[in-house]
C-alpha cells in the first residue's frame, strides 16, 4: 500500500548543525506511529519538516503522492494534514467555540467572507458542537481559551487541529505537561476522536514510553538525526541498541 | 440592553446637536464623523488584526485629495461620486502598499506604513502642478444626493444637510464594520491577532487576510478623508503627515482599541478636548502628551475599557 505520508532521505541542516541526516519513514493508512528519541534527536525538526513548516535541505516529503516539502501549513491543511503543538498553543482571547470555528471556516473555504453572519452559519456551528463534544469541551464553549485549565488548553489545541477533519494528524507531545493520570484519558479521547472524525493516520512525538507502547502500531526511534529503528513495539522492546540509547534502561 | 441603548442614545444626541443653536459645537462634530469612519477602519487593522499602522493618514489624504481634485479640477459636484472614486483610488493604492506592508509585523509593519505615509506626504508637497504643493487644493462645496443647497450659506449648509449626511454615512460605516468584525473574516483576523502561527496551522491564510484588513482599513480611511476636507474647504499635505497618523493612533488608544466603539469615543473626546485645551493654552500639545501618557499608564484599555469595567462592577 502506498504510504499516506512519507519522508525520503530528508536532510535538515542549520548552519553547521545537522539536525536530520537522511531520515526515511512512512505513515500508512490506519497507522498510529510514534517518533521517539532522546532530546536533540531531531524529533521536532522532523515534525516541522513533515508539516511543511521547514523546507528540508535535501530529500522529499510526499503526502498523498504529492511533494509537499516546505509548502507551508495552510496548503497542507487544505490537503488534509493537521498538527498540534508541544507547548500549549491557543488563541488566548478567543472562546472555545470561536477557536473551533476558525478551522471549520478554513475547511469550508469561508474564512474570508467579510459580510456573512458567523452566528447564522449552521454548518460551522454543527462542526464546533461535534468537535467540542468529542473532546469533552461542550460545556466550555463560551469560555475564553486563556481561562481554561492547562489540560483543557491542551485538548483545545488538539481539538482545533481535529476540526480541520484532517486525514493525517501530527501531534507533538500531546500529553506533555499533563499529569500521568490524565495522560491516558487524553490519549483515549484523541484515539476515539480520530476514529469518529475519520483520521486515517496519526504520528505523534512522545516521551512517555507507557503511552508510546500502549498506542503505537509502529515506533520510529531517532538518534542524532538518524533513524535508529523503525519497527513494531515488540520488536523495539527486543532491540538492545534502541533500549540502550533511546529508552535508557532495560524494559 | 445597555449594549444597544448606548449607541442609540449617542446617535439621537448627535442628531440633536445642530438643533441646540450652538453652531460652533455642531461644526466640531463634522470632523468627528470623518475621524470616526477612518478609525473604525484603522481599528480593524489594529484592534482586530493586531497590526499598528503609523501611516494611516495616507489614506485620509487620498480621500481628501481625491475629493479636492474631482471638485476643483474636474468640476465634479456630487459627494457620492467623490466618495465612490475616493474609495476606489484608496483601494488601488492600498493594494501595492498593503501587499508590501503585511509581509512584516509589529514595529517593522509600523515603520513601513510610516515610510509610505511620508512618501505620500512628500509627493503631495512636491508635485505642485497636481496637488497644489504646500498650499493644498481647495475643496468646492459638493452637492448631496443631487441637491446643491445653493440657498444656504456655508455654515447653514455644513450644520444642516452636510451634518446629517455625515452622520448617516458614519452610521452606515459603523453597521458595515460591525458586520465585518462579526463575520468569518473578522473571526479569522482575531485568530491572527491572537496567535498567527497557530492560525496558519488551522488553515488561516494569515498574510492574505492581513492584506484584506489593510485594504478595508484604507477604504474607510479615504471615506473619512473625504468628509474631513469638505468643512475646511481644503486638502492640505498635512493630512498625510506622520503627526496626523500619530493623532489617529492616539484617538484609538484614548477610546480603547479593544472595544468596537472605542475609536468613535476616542475621536469624540480627542476633538472636543483639543478644542477646549487649545482655547485655554497654546501649549496644547504639551497637555495632550501628558494625557496620552496618563491613558497608557492608567487606562490601557482606553475610556471604553473604563466604561466596560464600570458596567461589570
Amino acid at each position: 500500500m502506498t504510504p499516506l505520508l512519507e519522508a525520503r532521505d530528508v536532510v535538515k541542516r542549520y548552519g553547521d548543525v545537522q539536525a536530520l541526516s537522511g531520515v526515511t519513514m512512512a505513515l500508512r493508512g490506519g497507522e498510529f506511529v510514534s517518533i521517539i528519541g532522546p532530546n536533540g534527536a531531531g524529533k521536532t525538526t522532523l515534525v516541522n519538516v513533515l508539516t511543511g513548516l521547514l523546507r528540508p535541505t535535501s530529500g522529499r516529503v510526499v503526502f498523498k503522492g504529492r511533494d509537499v516539502a516546505g509548502v507551508g501549513p495552510v496548503r497542507l491543511a487544505a490537503l488534509g494534514m493537521a498538527r498540534s503543538f508541544q507547548l500549549v498553543n491557543v488563541f488566548p482571547a478567543l472562546t472555545v467555540a470561536e477557536t473551533l470555528a476558525v478551522p471549520a471556516l478554513a475547511r469550508l473555504g469561508r474564512g474570508a467572507r467579510p459580510f456573512a453572519s458567523l452566528a447564522r452559519d449552521a454548518e460551522v456551528a454543527d462542526s464546533v458542537a461535534e468537535v467540542a463534544e468529542l473532546f469533552g469541551l461542550a460545556e466550555k464553549l463560551p469560555r475564553l481559551a486563556r481561562t481554561l485549565p492547562q489540560g483543557d488548553k491542551k485538548l483545545l489545541d488538539v481539538a482545533s487541529a481535529f476540526a480541520l477533519r484532517p486525514e493525517v494528524i501530527l501531534m507533538d507531545e500531546p500529553t506533555s505537561g499533563v499529569s500521568t493520570r490524565d495522560k491516558t484519558a487524553i490519549m483515549e479521547t484523541l484515539v476515539q476522536a480520530a476514529r469518529r472524525i475519520g483520521v486515517k493516520g496519526i504520528i505523534q512525538v512522545e516521551h512517555d514510553m507507557d503511552i508510546v507502547f500502549a498506542y503505537s502500531d509502529r515506533i520510529v526511534a531517532l538518534h542524532q538525526g538518524r533513524v535508529l529503528a523503525d519497527a513494531t513495539p515488540d520488536a523495539i522492546r527486543a532491540d538492545d541498541e534502541v533500549v540502550a540509547t533511546v529508552l535508557g534502561r532495560p524494559r | 440592553m445597555t449594549g444597544r441603548l448606548a449607541p442609540a442614545a449617542a446617535v439621537t444626541a448627535a442628531a440633536a446637536v445642530p438643533l441646540l443653536g450652538r453652531d460652533y459645537y455642531a461644526t466640531l462634530m463634522l470632523p468627528f464623523f470623518g475621524y470616526s469612519i477612518a478609525l473604525l477602519g484603522l481599528n480593524l487593522l489594529f484592534g482586530t488584526t493586531g497590526l499598528l499602522s503609523f501611516g494611516h493618514a495616507l489614506f485620509l489624504a487620498v480621500g481628501g485629495y481625491t475629493a479636492a481634485y474631482l471638485g476643483s479640477t474636474l468640476g465634479v459636484r456630487s459627494l457620492e461620486a467623490m466618495l465612490a472614486v475616493a474609495l476606489v483610488v484608496a483601494a488601488v493604492i492600498a493594494v501595492p502598499v498593503g501587499w508590501l506592508c503585511v509581509r512584516y509585523v509589529k514595529i517593522y509593519f509600523g515603520m513601513l506604513t510610516l515610510a509610505f505615509g511620508m512618501l505620500f506626504y512628500s509627493f503631495l508637497y512636491k508635485f505642485y502642478a497636481l496637488t497644489g504643493g504646500d498650499e493644498g487644493m481647495p475643496v468646492a462645496r459638493p452637492s448631496l444626493l443631487g441637491q446643491g443647497f445653493g440657498e444656504l450659506d456655508k455654515t447653514a449648509y455644513l450644520i444642516g444637510p452636510y451634518y446629517y449626511y455625515s452622520l448617516a454615512l458614519c452610521l452606515v460605516a459603523a453597521v458595515v464594520m460591525w458586520r465585518i468584525v462579526r463575520s468569518p473574516l473578522g473571526l479569522s483576523l482575531r485568530a491572527i491577532r491572537e496567535n498567527a502561527d497557530k492560525a496558519e496551522y488551522v488553515g488561516v491564510r494569515v498574510r492574505r487576510y492581513r492584506f484584506y484588513a489593510f485594504v478595508i482599513a484604507a477604504v474607510f480611511g479615504a471615506a473619512g478623508g473625504v468628509l474631513l476636507v469638505v468643512p475646511t474647504g481644503l486638502a492640505a499635505p498635512t493630512l498625510a503627515y506622520w503627526t496626523h497618523s500619530g493623532n489617529l493612533v492616539f484617538m484609538l488608544l484614548l477610546g480603547g482599541f479593544g472595544h468596537f466603539f472605542g475609536p468613535v469615543v476616542g475621536a469624540f473626546v480627542f476633538i472636543f478636548l483639543q478644542d477646549q485645551v487649545m482655547s485655554v493654552t497654546q501649549y496644547w500639545r504639551f497637555v495632550f502628551g501628558a494625557v496620552l501618557a496618563a491613558v497608557v499608564i492608567f487606562l490601557p484599555h482606553g475610556l471604553m475599557g473604563l466604561l466596560a469595567r464600570r458596567a461589570d462592577a
